[in-house]
């Protein structure tokens, strides 16, 4: 009961930040609000029994994201400009399609159903063996680093491309990037560049 | 928990639209971001909201415990740790376009950078 309130008021908050977000036009204020909705979004992670994802959620996604996001404000600009024009259409569009997966909604298991399609598959196996086939405490832990290994390997390759990408867009005309703080560091070389 | 039925995945559709919309609608570079991690950030939701069992647990094994204590569901949490850690490096690559493409047209705005992009 508690916890359904708390889970509603959490989720109340969510839903302003983000309608925030897209009324604000000052990007800084943009940024922070963005970083709350990210921690929000960690708070009802451990509400809804997911300790390793809020975790990980309010370092990288409230923390990390709102750390690049103001290095790219403070080499770009820190106010969105007046629209000039009303878009109907995109708001036609986005309520069309919430309408369609609300309607989708009305056929999915309610929340906390124990016998919900979706725990009836691996889960039980990751829950029952992973103490004895594994033997770390955590069940996220055995599944990510031993059954879904593979994923973690995807995983580290996806970031890696990432790296590359970023060094390639911003770091091209510097003869040797150095590691770590490349992003920002070969953008302002570049800017320095363009105003010599 | 029982309270709730589907609230959840409502929320989830409301938050998603409203990311769907800043990305479609908005003409600044940054604040597309931001409502691509809004998006984001709502899927995540889903997930989680999927993998929980009411009266369960975290899914962390307790010592002694007999076979009565539930866990949540373990699964969902961990792609999702996966698509965070992924989404962040998808921002990290988009936020180094803007600032490339505010480098080489001097503006961050859409209808800007398509008229400039006209007139040359």
């Amino acid at each position: 009961m508690l916890v359904s309130v708390v889970d509603i008021i959490l989720l109340a908050f969510l839903v302003v930040t983000a309608l925030a977000i897209v009324r604000l036009r000052n990007l800084f204020g943009v940024v922070m609000l963005s970083g709350i909705y990210s921690l929000l979004m960690a708070v009802i992670f451990t509400l809804l029994d997911a300790v390793d994802v809020a975790f990980t959620e309010a370092a990288v996604g409230a923390g990390v994201s709102t750390v690049l996001m103001l290095g790219t404000l403070s080499l770009t600009t820190n106010q969105e400009k007046a629209p000039t024009h009303t878009r109907i259409l995109p708001l036609i569009v986005a309520l069309v399609t919430g309408a369609t997966l609300i309607y989708a909604t009305t056929g999915m298991p309610r929340l906390g159903d124990p016998n919900a399609p979706i725990h009836h598959h691996v889960a039980p196996r990751y829950i029952n063996e992973s103490g004895t086939e594994v033997g770390v405490p955590n069940i996220v832990t055995s599944v990510l680093a031993s059954y879904r290994g593979y994923d973690t390997l995807g995983e580290v390759t996806v970031i890696f491309t990432a790296g590359i990408g970023v060094m390639m867009v911003l770091g091209r005309r510097r003869a040797k990037p150095k590691p770590g703080e490349k992003r920002r560091e070969a953008a302002e070389d570049g800017k320095a560049e363009d105003a010599a | 928990m029982e309270l709730l039925g589907q609230f959840n995945y409502w929320v989830f559709i409301v938050l998603m639209m409203t990311g769907f919309y800043v990305v479609i609608a908005r003409g600044n570079l940054v604040k597309k971001i931001v409502g691509l991690n809004i998006f984001q950030a709502s899927v995540f939701l889903f997930y989680i909201s999927m993998g929980k069992i009411f009266g369960g647990t975290a899914p962390i094994l307790i010592e002694g415990a007999d076979d009565t204590v539930i866990y949540s569901n373990p699964l969902p949490h961990v792609l999702i740790l996966t698509a965070i850690v992924v989404g962040v490096a998808t921002t990290a690559v988009g936020l180094s376009l803007v600032v490339r493409i505010n480098e080489a047209y001097g503006t961050v705005e859409e209808d800007e950078i398509q008229q400039l992009d006209e007139e040359t």
